[in-house]
Formats: C-alpha cells, structure tokens, sequence
C-alpha cells in the first residue's frame, strides 16, 4: 500500500501534464467548429483536478523510487493514462462503449494503431488528431516525457526511465544525466516530426493530414484520418515520404541523438542493429515484390514493388497503414510480414516486437553453441557491433524471447476458446502484442476490430500494453513477489 | 558542470554523490564493471569501464567537453598521465589529480602546465593525517576546521557539566570572556541544529559550533568543558598510510606507540620512523593492549583499513581506560551508529577529506568548504568580490545579507596592505568575528557556516557578482 501512496503524487503530476496537451486538439476543434470543443474542455478539466488532487492529496507520502515504485508508476501511468484519454471519444461519440473506447486509446499510446471505429472521415477532426497525437505521445514514451519536463522523479526517475525504455540494454545512457537525456530525445523527436510533417504536405497532403498522418507515422502506429488509410490518396510521393520516416522512426533514437550532435553519420554506422533493421526491410520489400509479380497479383513488376515496398515496411516497422487489402495476397505474403513485425525495428525506436537487437544476440547465441559443439574448448564471446555482450543480457533475452512465445501462445488459446477462428485469433495477438495494428482474415487492414466481442477486445487491449512495456514491466504486477513485504 | 572522475574507489565514489546531488553532470571511469555498476544503480551519472588513462576512454567518457576533471584512481602515475591527456588533447580547464607518494608531493615543479599539468593536487590521506593531529592536539574537541590559511578555527565541542557557560544564555559569553571574541555559529542538540540567538541556553550534552580566532580556542573551550590534561602519551591502532603518516607527523610532541599486524610491515614501518615504538599484533588483542598499558594513554587511535576491526578495538581500549578513543570509519551508517557513544570521535574519510575537493566546484570564488555532521551541514570560506552596486554582500552590515534560514556568517578575515617606508607592500590579515553591525569591504573572506546542506547553492549565488559589474 505504501508504494501506491509513493507513486501517487509522481501520477498526479503525469496527469496534470496530460492535461495540457488537451490544448492541441482543443485548438483544432475551435478552428473547425466540430462540435467536440466542450468533450475536450471537460476532459481537460477533469484531467486536471484529478491530477491536482492526487498530487496534493500524497504528496507527502514522496520519498526517493525504489525498482518497485518505479514499475508500479509506469505501469499505471499507462494504464490510467490510456483510461483518461478515453474521456474526450466517450463525450463526443454517442453510443461508444468504454470498452471500446479504451481499446482505442489504448492501441494509440501504444502505437498499435488498431482501431473499433470505423466512418473515420466523418469523425470530427479534432478527435482524429486527438487519436493520433496519443501516437506520437506514446511513441517517444509518457515516462520519458514526464522525466523531460519535470524535474520531480529525481533519483528513481532511472528505474522508471528502465521500466519504460524498449530493448535488453537498458544501462547505456548517452548523458550523465537523466533529465538530459530524455530531453534530448524528445528534441529530436520533434526535429524529425517537423521534417516529416514538412515532406508530407509537399507530397500533397492538405496541413491537417500531414499533421495528423506525422504523429501516426514518428510513432509508427497507424492512425489515419481516413477508413482507406493511404489508399486515400493513392499517390506515390506520399507513399515514398511515409516509407522513408518509417524506416527512420524504426531507427534507435539514441543514434539519431547522437549523429545531430556530433554533426556527422559516425553514429549510424556504430549502430549495430541498423544495417540489420534496413536490410532486411527493404530486403523483404524486393522479395516480397518478386513474389507477388510471380503470382500475378499485379498486371506489372512496378505495382508489384510499390504495393509491396508501402505495406511491408509499413508492418515490419509495426507501423499498420494499408495502401491496398493485402489480406487478399497470398498467404505467404501477409505472414512474412507479421513474421517481420516481431523483431525489425530497433531497440530505442518507436516500434514494437523483440527488436533486432535481441534477434541479433539470439543468432549469436545460437552460433555460439554451434561452435562450443565444434571445439568444446573454446573461448567464444557474445560479441555485437565490436562490444563483448555479458552473459547476464542474453540470459535476459532468452527469458523474454520465452514469455514472448508463452504470452503469444497462452493469449491465442484464449481468443479461439472465446470462439474466434484460428487465423484471426493469432493474426490479431501477434498484431497486438508487437504494436503493429491491423491483422489477417477478420481483423484485416480492410475491417476493423469492431468485429470482436467486449472479451476479445480487452484481451488485444492488454496485449498491447504487454508489448509496448515488454512483458517483464506488466508481468511482474501480477506475481505474488511483488507484493510481498 | 560538466565532471568527469577518474577511478570509482572510495574518494571517487563519495566525490561522486556528493556533485550528483549539486546537478552536475558527472562520468565516472573505472576499470572494475562491477563497482560502476553499484554506483550507477543508485546514482543518476554515466558510467564508462576502462583504463583512466588512455586517451580513447578518455573521449568516450566526454573528457572533450568537459569542464573538470578528477582524477582519484589508486594510481598516482594514471592520475598524472590523465591529467596530462586532458591538458593537451582535450583542453579540460580544471584538473585536480590525487597524489599520494610523498616524493611526487615534494617536487611541486612537476605539476606546471608545461610539464603533468595538474592545477591543484590533493592527497586524503595527508588531510585525514591532519585531521586526527588536530584532535590530539585539542582533545576535548570533536572537530577543528581551520580557515584563512589557519587564522579562523571553526570548532566542534561537546558541552559537558563544570563548564562555566554550560546553562547559561549565550549573551552572557562577553561577560565571561571580556578579552576573547567569538561566535557560536550553531547547536546541534540530539542531532538537530539550533540556530541560536542572544537568548538561546547551552545544555549538557548540546554539539556546540564555534569560531574564533585560532589562538582563542583553547580559552572558549574552556567555557564549554572541564579541560583535559594535556596529552602526552598516544597509541594508533594500524601502521598502514593513514597511520604511518600520522606517527611521523606527530612522534616528535608526543610519546606514540603503533601496532601493526604484519611482522615485515611492522618493521618497514620500524625503520621510517623515528621515536615511535612499533609493536607486531593485532589492534583487537587485549592481551597486547593490557601489557602496553593502554589504560595509561591519552588518546587511542583505531586507524586501520578495516571498519569492524577500528569499531571493536576502540571499545575495547576505552573499556581498558583510554582516556579519549578514535575511530577510522569508512561506513556511513557505522559512523551515524557509534558516535557519541563509546567511541568518543568516529571519524569517516570520506567526509573528512570531500571539502577539499567540493572548493573547487562551487560557484563564486570559494576558498575552502568543510563537510560537516555526516554531510548534513558545511561551513564555507567565500571572498565577497565586487562594490555595494554589484554584489549583494559587500557594503552591507551582515544584519542586511538576505542569508537563507539557517546560515550564519561567523567571521570575517580582512587583507590591510600597508606600504612601508621602503615600498615594500606587507600584508596584515585581520581577523574579525561577526556581530549584526560588522560591515563586509570588498575582498574580505567570509566564513559562513550553513546547518543545511540544501540551502548552500543560495549562499553561493549571494556571494556572486551580478553581471552588470562585469
């Protein structure tokens, strides 16, 4: 119970944070009259005084982060953040179920990108960037943010900033400070945004679009403003702008850091996952192209890679838009790509999965048994990018990769026991717990997971959450040792 | 700023905690992964494995834009070689290395810019030596701080019943003492400060800070205390750095005798000293402190590497009747335990020797700072720069410094310059203690004595001179 009343006033704060960024869509939906002004008005306040009444209530309760503190925090920070942000789509949308609500905002701050709402052109336009922004938040990570701008997580603001970061080496810092760090993220994060945006109203988006497609793309989750996603506009610039900040965003943004402050492209080629996350993107876009023009899905080679080159590495990044129904490719196809979207994208980027970098030492893992079984002598270190990897990290990775399986396994037994095919059942958790959005047969980039019953849709609801805080995070909450004194 | 601290052992590692709290942005090299590791978990700082003085470690731990380096490692000649590198390769403005072969230390003129290009050089164990002679000295005090190159003497003693002033206000020191002028700069009863003021009543057993001029310490304390004898007779339980370097520095004035437990150390240690008596054993002996007559000595040292052994030795020695023991904790939380108990001074290195160090990084032209009471309080040694326009302390009687709660300024020590009949500039230092009406000049060295530590960055940016001056 302590540890509640600790991470109390750390939640309040968050939320009061929350609360301000109400303002963006607020603004939007005065500048165009769309009826949700006063659903996000009510929202903000509550947000606010909920926030303010924590904080105020415990904040006397605040001593320095234990590991547990800082666990507990993120995960309800997340939690109850995805659960405020329901708060504007409840009061703007008549008819909407909590359920649904929360699964929408869930899959935005996870930047899944899976949605329940269909006729998304006749929404207003304010809750389409609304949705979208939760992208773009979660993208970068709310702890993150919050350490960023509030100074108040102090020492435990580590555990924390450990508990929410993506990938297995959670001890590489790239300032002394924390703070410093988490700013510097987020600056660039907002350069490469601005950039982003730029490019895509020079393809030929009107502002609003290019705005709101940008936080769904740097978070690489799938959002879009419109029920045919990017078949919408049907235009190759856009889609050749899209496909370059996705591969971007997939990038570490550690790297990205580092490269604009050093000025030069030493950092990139220091990466080591990053040759690893291009190649085999655009590897699979050609394979993928040779396929479909093989089978004839498209009248020439060109369609073919066009097609091929937006949605795979619209999956694999575990971004999820759809520029055509690839639900009705060849089966290969599809699952090479959700084969794709469980390790692609690098360790420190906005998308989901294993990451690569866990891949890539689960590889050397395995070539180094290969080895041992050779010369049972030798002294094989787990090297990666020049650096010896300890053996502590990949005892780590294997444990993940094995929850990573157990979870899949254990969620997709549930979904086809509540009645689900067996296509749509994996299709959708692997969808889910890798953050990617759309999934095969009924949750397919053409429909929506509207077609999920309440129980089904919290089920894809926490394997979002389990994904975006890799498992461990989420897990621990529910083990007996936790809450143990 | 920008800190980078070479090696992570003790002095590293508490400079360390120390600046992390002073949001500096600190990198800490070392080649044990393990420490680092510790160190990280608890601390918000960077850490880096390697050797400290290769130049690639170096460059990673962002030595290029760093604003000052630390070099601490147990190695003297890592040290002087990363200063050397951050001299000519990274152009780091502040180097302060540790050195603690007396050999280096005697030849000042290897640590020019042209040659190791070290700026300051410190050494622990050489404060620490200091610190411990000073309380042999002034036995009845718990702790003496010198400032202003050792004209102003901060000091810490115990009240204890028979002293004059002992339950009375603290208006009544003039009365007591017409000649000597001092000022109780705070009062930690039961571990917590008071700020006193005229009226405040000094009870037995209260942890009374003064400052006086070092000549009048003797007779201030003598208001405090019963005074002691004067001590004769010393015995230092452990002849590794710390005690060998004490032994030498004080056999001369006292008769001491040092038990060191390894028989071909204990005669290395025979042969570098001169008078002192070396004896082969081990400090929690009884039998070897009873024939060595610990019941007869005037203050027993424990000052081996080892905390346990210090604990256990002093209780022994004081039960056996060492008139005063001392005790060489590196634990913090052993210090916090036995203080004040038995143990009549536990004495934690880290604290001892980290003001050395903290001068360097403050803000504004800081002399010396001193660690005080585990950390928790520091007394400072500021110069008040600029005029009345552009500093917010020279001109103004010390009534009108806007000091924050639970600062104190104690004294003041002021540079005349006369010019004699041959043109000569003598200096005079004049040591003033603080009354509400004592006006600060322009470079004037304040001590301020500050109870909580948090409050010390708003002394700093009083003592600052406002831009507009510059």
């Amino acid at each position: 119970m302590t540890a509640l009343l600790t991470v109390f006033p750390h939640l309040g704060l968050i939320a009061m944070v929350m609360s301000l960024s109400h303002l963006l869509p607020l603004g939007v939906s005065i500048g165009h009259d769309d009826g949700a002004t006063q659903a996000f008005v009510i929202s903000m306040i509550v947000n606010f005084s909920v926030g303010c009444a924590m904080w105020l209530g415990t904040r006397h309760y605040k001593r320095d982060l234990t590991p547990r503190d800082g666990i507990l925090l993120v995960v309800l920070a997340w939690c109850g953040g995805a659960a405020f942000a329901t708060l504007p789509l409840l009061l703007a949308i008549p008819g909407l179920t909590f359920t649904d609500a929360y699964f929408e905002t869930m899959s935005g701050l996870t930047t899944t990108g899976s949605t329940v709402l269909s006729d998304l052109d006749l929404l207003a336009p304010s809750l389409n960037f609304w949705r979208c922004l939760l992208v773009w938040l979660g993208g970068m990570g709310l702890i993150v943010l919050a350490v960023a701008i509030l100074p108040l997580l102090g020492v435990g603001g580590r555990q924390i900033f450990k508990a929410e970061t993506p990938g297995p080496m959670k001890d590489a810092k790239m300032t002394p400070r924390i703070t410093e760090t988490a700013k510097g993220l987020w600056v660039v994060y907002g350069l490469i945004s601005a950039a982003c945006a730029i490019a895509y109203y020079l393809a030929g988006m009107t502002w609003f679009d290019a705005v709101v497609h940008m936080f769904s793309t740097m978070g690489l989750g799938g959002f879009s403003s419109h029920d045919a996603s990017y078949g919408y506009w049907d235009s190759v610039a856009i889609e050749v702008v899209a496909i370059t900040f996705m591969l971007i965003a997939s990038i570490n943004f550690g790297s990205h850091f580092l490269a604009m402050r050093s000025k030069s492209l030493v950092p990139y080629r220091a990466d080591p996952e990053l040759a690893w996350c291009l190649g085999i993107m655009i590897g699979s876009c050609v394979g993928i192209a040779l396929y479909l023009d093989w089978m004839g899905i498209y009248p020439d080679f060109l369609s073919s890679l066009r097609y091929a080159s937006f949605n795979v590495v619209s999956i694999a990044s575990t971004t999820g838009f759809a520029s055509t129904d690839y639900n009705l490719w060849p089966i290969f196809a599809p699952m090479w790509m959700l084969f794709l979207c469980s390790f692609a994208s690098c360790s420190g980027s906005t998308g989901g999965g294993i990451k690569m970098i866990r891949a890539q030492l689960l590889y050397i893992q395995v070539y180094r048994e290969f080895v041992k079984l050779l010369h049972p002598t030798a002294a094989v270190p787990a090297k990666l990018g020049g650096q010896v990897m300890e053996n502590k990290v990949i005892f780590s990775v294997l444990a993940f990769l094995f929850i990573y399986i157990a979870s899949i396994v254990a969620m997709t037994l549930v979904m086809m026991a509540s009645g689900l095919d067996d296509l749509t059942s994996f299709s959708a958790i692997v969808a889910s717990i890798n953050n990617t959005g759309p999934g095969l047969h009924k949750v397919g980039p053409a429909t929506t997971y509207a077609v999920l019953s309440d129980f089904q849709t919290w089920v894809c609801t926490f394997a979002m959450l389990l994904g975006r805080l890799e498992l461990f995070t989420v897990l621990i909450v529910f083990t007996p040792v936790f809450w143990r004194k | 700023m920008r800190i980078v601290i070479l090696g992570a052992g003790q002095v590293g590692s508490s400079v360390a905690e120390n600046l992390v709290s002073e949001a500096n942005d600190i990198t800490v090299v070392d080649t044990d992964a393990g420490r680092l590791r510790k160190l990280q978990d608890r601390l918000d700082l960077r850490t880096v494995v390697g050797n400290a003085g290769h130049p690639a470690i170096l460059e990673r731990a962002g030595a290029s834009d760093a604003d000052m380096l630390l070099a601490v490692t147990q190695s003297d000649e890592t040290n002087l070689v990363a200063c050397k590198l951050a001299a000519t390769m990274f152009n780091i403005p502040t180097k302060i290395a540790r050195i603690r072969a007396t050999d280096y230390l005697s030849h000042p003129e290897m640590f020019t810019p042209e040659n190791f290009a070290v700026d300051t050089v410190i050494c622990p164990e050489q404060v620490l030596t200091d610190y411990i002679a000073k309380l042999i000295e002034f036995p009845e005090s718990l702790q003496v701080l010198e400032f202003a190159e050792g004209r102003v003497s901060l000091v810490a003693v115990r009240a204890f019943h028979g002293g004059p002033l002992v339950g009375k206000e603290l208006q009544t020191i003039r009365k007591h003492l017409p000649n000597l002028d001092t000022r109780v700069a705070a009062i930690f009863r039961q571990d917590s400060p008071i700020i006193p003021d005229a009226t405040t009543v000094i009870e037995v057993g209260d942890e009374v800070f003064f400052i006086a001029a070092t000549e009048d310490i003797r007779g201030v304390m003598r208001e405090l205390r019963r005074m002691d004898k004067p001590v004769k007779r010393v015995m230092i339980g452990g002849g590794g750095n710390i005690g060998r370097r004490l032994a030498s520095a004080i056999e001369s004035r006292y008769d001491v005798k040092i038990i060191e437990y390894s028989k071909p150390a204990a005669e290395r240690l025979a042969a570098d000293l001169g008078k002192s008596l070396v004896l082969v054993g081990d400090v929690t002996d009884e039998e070897l402190l009873q024939t060595e007559n610990i019941g007869d000595m005037d203050i027993y040292c424990a000052l081996t590497n080892d905390d346990e052994n210090n604990i256990m030795s002093s209780l022994l020695a004081k039960r056996m009747g060492a008139r005063r023991v001392v005790a060489l904790i590196n634990r913090g939380s052993y210090v916090n335990l036995v203080q004040a108990g038995q143990i009549d001074i536990a004495i934690s290195p880290a604290q001892a020797t980290i003001g050395t160090l903290l001068a360097h990084v403050r803000q504004g032209d800081c002399v010396a700072v001193h660690s005080l009471r585990r950390g928790a309080a520091e007394a400072l040694e500021l110069v008040a720069h600029g005029d009345a326009r552009s500093s917010k302390v020279v001109g103004r009687r010390i009534e009108e410094i806007d000091l924050p709660k639970g600062a104190t300024i104690g004294a003041i020590v002021r540079t005349h310059e006369r010019e004699g009949s041959d043109g000569k500039i003598t200096r005079e230092h004049q040591v003033l203690i603080a009354h509400h009406d004592t006006v600060i000049e322009p470079d004037d060295h304040v001590i301020v004595f500050v109870v909580n530590k948090r409050t010390v960055p708003q002394v700093e940016r009083l003592f600052q001179v406002s831009v507009g001056f510059l």
